[in-house]
């Protein structure tokens, strides 16, 4: 029987092994380090927020694996001798495979700040980095703590330790939170909620340097414009990248990630690799090489899981959609709108009067076809939003049938009206909303 | 604000051993006066005097008369023999007047049994009591049977112990109207007017020091959550941290006194006297110098948790409007249907009916006593027994088909408004594994089977009733009596299930326990939203990143998160639609909403979760 080998029991890895269970009687067997079972990494945060217990991010009853004849070996893995198919662990013990998935993940970036590995500082992607911050949050009374890199970690982070009344800085090196992803005006929303929840958000900020105290414990941090800022704890989270080390300078093809190709085949013959390490060689089109969020790794699993059966099949995900929460307001994006408008591109925003909820969407200027939306505050049916994209409906379409991609609870305030009516002004159209109609969202007639 | 709180917290304790401890003072003393005004204001004078006067005696003789107990323990130890020794007493005086009594029977026997050989007949009952005909009728009417033509004894000692054990009864059942039975009821009744002290004298001093003082510190508590727990927004911080939430050791104390709580409550009411007498002031204002029953203290307390609970839920929840809407609306069902219209209705001499309960959570409705309480009020409680069958059988179904059970269970239910209010700290603790969802069905089923055979016994019995008022034991089918399904019924699933486990284990299996596991009617509308309802929790595509919040949130232990990660809509006959899953979840992926079922799409899982192109296009192909 043939044996596949996944290592990784991220959402990747443990998605192929579904699959690859659906579709064939494969011996499967999942080798990985940081924990016994499966668990959602998004949920780390509310473990230590004490919403959940760890328990609780755990998608799969412990009884599943065996019912469904997936082998669980935890062990680091080493090194992997790919002409004898055979993985070595730290242990000493070996595996032999047919077919290899790497599903390894990514891990903290650290930029070789000085005083980085000082206790106190860490960053956020494991559940050790989880135990350890409970570790360095109760040890010792934390005063202040200050976190560097404002992306979604970050403002993880943030929330967690403000969720323990620790009060945090924030250090963002652009003059804008998420400087890379959000366009301005969803940043400030964002940046003044931050501010409103008492966070101290220090934009154009970098860090210089971590000091020290007697103990080799973080005392106090230094910033790029020489302030010294007394603290003791200090989370990095400056971005995550594939967590390769072990794979480098061997026959395996490596840049920043595993290069894979739409097949999701690496270099050497039987071996895969999927999820946040896997880089693309040629990426899908409007899609980045490396795709380092929760559903392209499901996607991934899926896809690869096809091809171990013999269904090759190319990655080819659908149009983006992400979403995220900042604190209280929850963000959604469907299609793309970038930090920037591109070329050719027009926007139409509105923002609500009490600042904490948007809508902003992007459109070609010429042929008013609808490209992308983000919402912060305000939650969007994707069924709607990803069938406009692939019906590649115009701006104006979009906005006649807005109530249709209303996904908000019932009772909620609603402002398609208001939000139409805005458009209507500033685009010298002259549309009305028009009622919901589960025909048009069931995708009927 | 931290300090109010703090402080809050402080009264609330001291209202709360206050409460405890009002428990463990006064005294216990039963007097003639006090026989008195609890008999002869509650029965017809004359009725009253006889057991007024019976008790009394029955009390000289025991000597606990007049005599002082300094607790409810010691005093209600004495009344099992009190009540008993009274009813007999009651039993052989009236023989005398009314009944057949030894010296008369001798004068039967002496007739009746000539030379060894039995001649009873008609002629001997008349010329025994030539000058009594009631005596002659009596006795005529229950042995007729015995000087039948077909009826011989052969033997003295036959016919003597048939004549005896039949006396028995005639005699026996003459006393019954005066019984005062040795039950709860009784035993309440008899604690409650024996109690005296600082209590009694200041009902409405420690009205205050107790309800007042736990309303009023609860209150501190909760009101500045509106500013300490920062702006609107799901607000779960240390909620596994708090040995309150989290089956820790406040959580366990909590569980014990509610657990102490019902089964007094349903057990041993009249050792909780006292904690009637605190709410007799408020009783007053529907009833002026009314006493509380213990059904009154558990509605007040029952209406009063969930208001100030209630009031912490629109302070957590007051981001999301549908919890607010829905929190409102069960506090309204329970203040004005649950509590204010069942004091009032008896005002008006209608039957004290919680208009909103239906068949087979009011598992009476179909008990001969409610049929006839109804029908013998008039049109109005006529009127209201239709409306109950017309609830049941009709507005239930059609609007869970439109909204799903959610309608009824967060929305309107008593036992779900408290659910939903006093319990929302404890939702994250029902269970969530597969198993537990295989022996909730069991178990909620197997209550609903019951309830149906019940109900068929008691409407068998109530038609019987109706239709056949001569029958003997009408309440009989298949050898069992409706009476003691009812009983036994009542018991295990009224108060065990859904009071003392339901209630009681809220610190440790959840809020729903009762729900999820007993109820009957949530089992009969689980049928109709699980195969014929709009309703469904749509899942929004690709969203899910599993965190899981759904699912630890999720009061009835349905594991949201396993439908969620698929993509597929959440139709589960359980839930009750609380939309918590819907509120904590970080991601916006689920919306309660009712919509057409086009295509399966109500609760299929799709063969590809929305995002994956590649492999939607593979198998479309
Ligand atoms: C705090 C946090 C919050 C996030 N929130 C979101 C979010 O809201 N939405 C979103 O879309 N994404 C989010 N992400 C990103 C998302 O979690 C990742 O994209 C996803 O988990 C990647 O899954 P994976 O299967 O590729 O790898 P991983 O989940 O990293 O799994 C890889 C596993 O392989 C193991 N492993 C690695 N090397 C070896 C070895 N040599 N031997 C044995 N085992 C090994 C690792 O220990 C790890 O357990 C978040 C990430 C973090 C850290
Ligand atoms: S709370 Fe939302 S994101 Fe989390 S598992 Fe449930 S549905 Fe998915």
């Amino acid at each position: 029987m043939e044996h596949v080998v996944i290592i990784g029991n991220g959402i990747s890895g443990v998605t192929a092994a579904r699959h690859i269970r659906k579709l064939s009687n494969k011996r499967i067997t999942i080798v990985s380090a940081e924990t016994d079972y499966f668990f959602s990494r998004t949920a780390l945060m509310y473990v230590y927020m004490g919403h959940m217990k760890f328990e609780h991010t755990q998608p799969y009853e412990n009884w599943f694996w065996e019912k469904n004849r997936i082998e669980l070996k935890k062990g680091l893995v080493e090194t992997i001798d790919y002409s004898s198919k055979t993985l070595s662990l730290s242990g000493g013990d070996q595996v032999t495979y047919d077919k290899l998935i790497l599903a390894v993940g990514s891990k903290t970036n650290k930029f070789g700040w000085p005083g980085q590995n000082l206790k106190g500082v860490q960053g956020l992607y494991s559940k050790q980095d989880l135990d350890l911050m409970e570790e360095n949050t109760s040890v010792l009374k934390v005063e202040r703590a200050v976190i560097v890199g404002g992306g979604l970690i970050g403002v993880e982070m943030a929330e967690m330790l403000h969720s323990r009344n620790i009060p945090v800085s924030f250090f963002v090196r652009e003059d804008q939170f998420w400087g890379n992803v959000l366009p301005v005006k969803e940043a400030e929303i964002i940046g003044k909620h931050l501010e409103s929840r008492g966070i101290d958000l220090r934009f154009t900020t970098e860090l210089k340097e971590i000091i020290s105290d007697e103990s080799g414990r973080v005392k106090a941090v230094v910033s790029s414009n020489g302030e010294e800022l007394a603290c003791q704890f200090v989370g990095l989270t400056p971005g995550v990248s594939p967590n390769i080390d072990f794979l480098k300078e061997t026959d395996l093809e490596t840049e920043e990630g595993i290069v894979v190709n739409q097949f999701l085949e690496t270099n050497q013959p039987d071996v895969y690799s999927i999820g946040d390490c896997a880089q693309f060689s040629k990426p899908a089109a409007g899609r980045n090489n490396l795709e380092q969020v929760w559903y392209t790794g499901r996607i991934m699993g899926e896809t690869v899981a096809q091809t171990i059966c013999r269904n090759k099949l190319a990655y080819k995900p659908g149009h983006w959609f992400n979403s995220a929460k900042f604190f209280d307001i929850e963000y959604q994006t469907y299609g793309w709108v970038h930090s920037k408008l591109q070329d050719g591109e027009a926007n139409f925003y509105w923002e609500h009067k009490d600042g904490e909820m948007c809508m902003h969407f992007v459109f070609d200027k010429a042929s008013r076809k609808f490209l992308g939306l983000n919402t912060l505050g305000i939650r969007i049916r994707h069924e709607v939003m990803n069938r406009h994209l692939d019906a590649d409906s115009t701006i104006d379409k979009v906005m006649e049938q807005l109530k249709d991609a209303n996904f908000d609870p019932e009772f909620y305030r609603v402002y398609e009206d208001e939000i139409v009516a805005k458009f209507n002004v500033e685009q010298g159209t002259n549309i009305s909303a028009k009622k919901r109609s589960w025909k048009r969202i069931l995708g009927v007639g | 604000m931290k300090n109010i709180r703090n402080i809050g917290l402080v009264v609330f304790l001291i209202g709360f051993a206050v409460f405890i401890a009002s428990l463990f003072v006064g005294t216990y003393k039963i007097s003639e006066d006090k026989l008195k005004s609890l008999y002869d204001t509650t029965e017809k004078i004359d009725k009253g005097d006889t057991i007024t006067a019976s008790l009394k005696k029955a009390a000289i003789e025991l000597e606990i008369l007049d005599k002082e107990f300094s607790s409810q323990f010691s005093f209600s130890s004495h009344l099992a023999d009190l009540l008993n020794k009274s009813n007999a007493a009651i039993s052989d005086g009236l023989a005398d007047k009314d009944g057949i009594t030894a010296i008369e029977v001798e004068g039967i026997y002496d007739l009746a049994i000539v030379g060894g050989k039995v001649i009873y007949s008609k002629d001997v009952v008349l010329a025994v009591f030539s000058d009594n005909p009631k005596k002659q009728k009596l006795l005529i009417d229950n042995t007729s049977w015995m000087f039948n033509e077909s009826k011989l004894y052969e033997k003295v000692d036959d016919f003597k112990k048939d004549f005896e054990n039949k006396l028995k009864r005639i005699n026996g059942k003459l006393g019954e109207k005066y019984f005062v039975w040795d039950n709860k009821y009784s035993r309440f009744d008899l604690v409650k007017a024996a109690s005296n002290g600082p209590i009694t004298d200041n009902k409405g001093l420690f009205l205050f020091l107790t309800f007042g003082l736990c309303i009023f510190g609860a209150l501190m508590y909760i009101l500045p959550g509106a500013i300490l727990m920062g702006g609107p927004g799901i607000k779960n911080n240390g909620v596994y941290h708090d040995a309150a939430t989290s089956r820790g050791w406040i959580g366990i104390l909590a569980f014990v006194f509610l657990l102490f709580f019902y089964i007094l409550l349903y057990f041993y009411p009249w050792l909780i006297v006292n904690w009637t007498s605190i709410v007799d002031p408020f009783k007053g204002l529907f009833i002026e110098g009314a006493s509380a029953s213990q059904w009154f203290l558990y509605g007040t307390l029952y209406t009063v948790s969930m208001s100030v609970m209630g009031i912490r839920m629109f302070i957590k929840y007051r981001h999301n409007r549908y919890q607010i809407v829905r929190t409102a609306s069960v506090l309204f069902f329970q203040i004005i249907f649950a509590f204010l219209l069942v004091e009032i209705l008896p005002l008006f001499d209608l039957p004290a009916m919680d208009l909103k309960n239906a068949w087979p959570l009011d598992y009476d409705m179909f008990f001969d006593w409610n049929v006839t309480g109804h029908f013998d009020s008039g049109t109005v409680g006529i009127f209201m027994f239709v409306w109950g069958v017309v609830l049941s059988a009709i507005v239930i179904p059609v609007m869970v088909y439109f909204y799903g059970k959610r309608w009824y269970c967060s929305w309107v239910c008593g036992c779900g408004g408290l659910a939903e209010t006093l319990g929302d700290p404890y939702r994250q603790l029902s269970d969530k594994r597969l198993i537990t969802w295989k022996i909730e069905r069991w178990m909620i089923y197997s209550v609903f089977l019951l309830a149906i055979i019940m109900t068929i016994f008691a409407g068998y019995h109530s038609y019987n009733e109706v239709n056949y008022p001569e029958m003997s034991s009408k309440d009989v089918l298949f050898g069992m009596s409706a009476y003691n399904i009812r009983e036994w019924y009542g018991f295990l699933i009224g108060s065990i299930f859904a009071g003392v486990i339901g209630t009681g284990f809220y610190p440790i299996l959840g809020n729903r326990a009762w729900c999820r596991f007993g109820c009957p009617l949530a089992a009969y509308m689980g049928i109709v939203q699980r195969f014929k309802s709009r309703f469904r929790i749509t899942t929004n595509g690709g969203q899910c990143i599993s965190c899981g919040n759904c699912s630890t949130y999720c009061e009835q232990g349905i594991d949201v998160r396993a439908y969620a990660q698929k993509g597929q809509n959440i139709v589960r006959s359980s839930c009750v639609g609380c939309g918590v899953c819907s509120a904590v979840c970080p991601r916006g992926v689920l919306n309660l909403e009712n919509a057409p079922n086009t295509n399966g799409s109500r609760m299929e899982a799709p063969e590809v979760i929305l995002g994956n192109e590649g492999l939607k296009e593979f198998l479309n192909k």
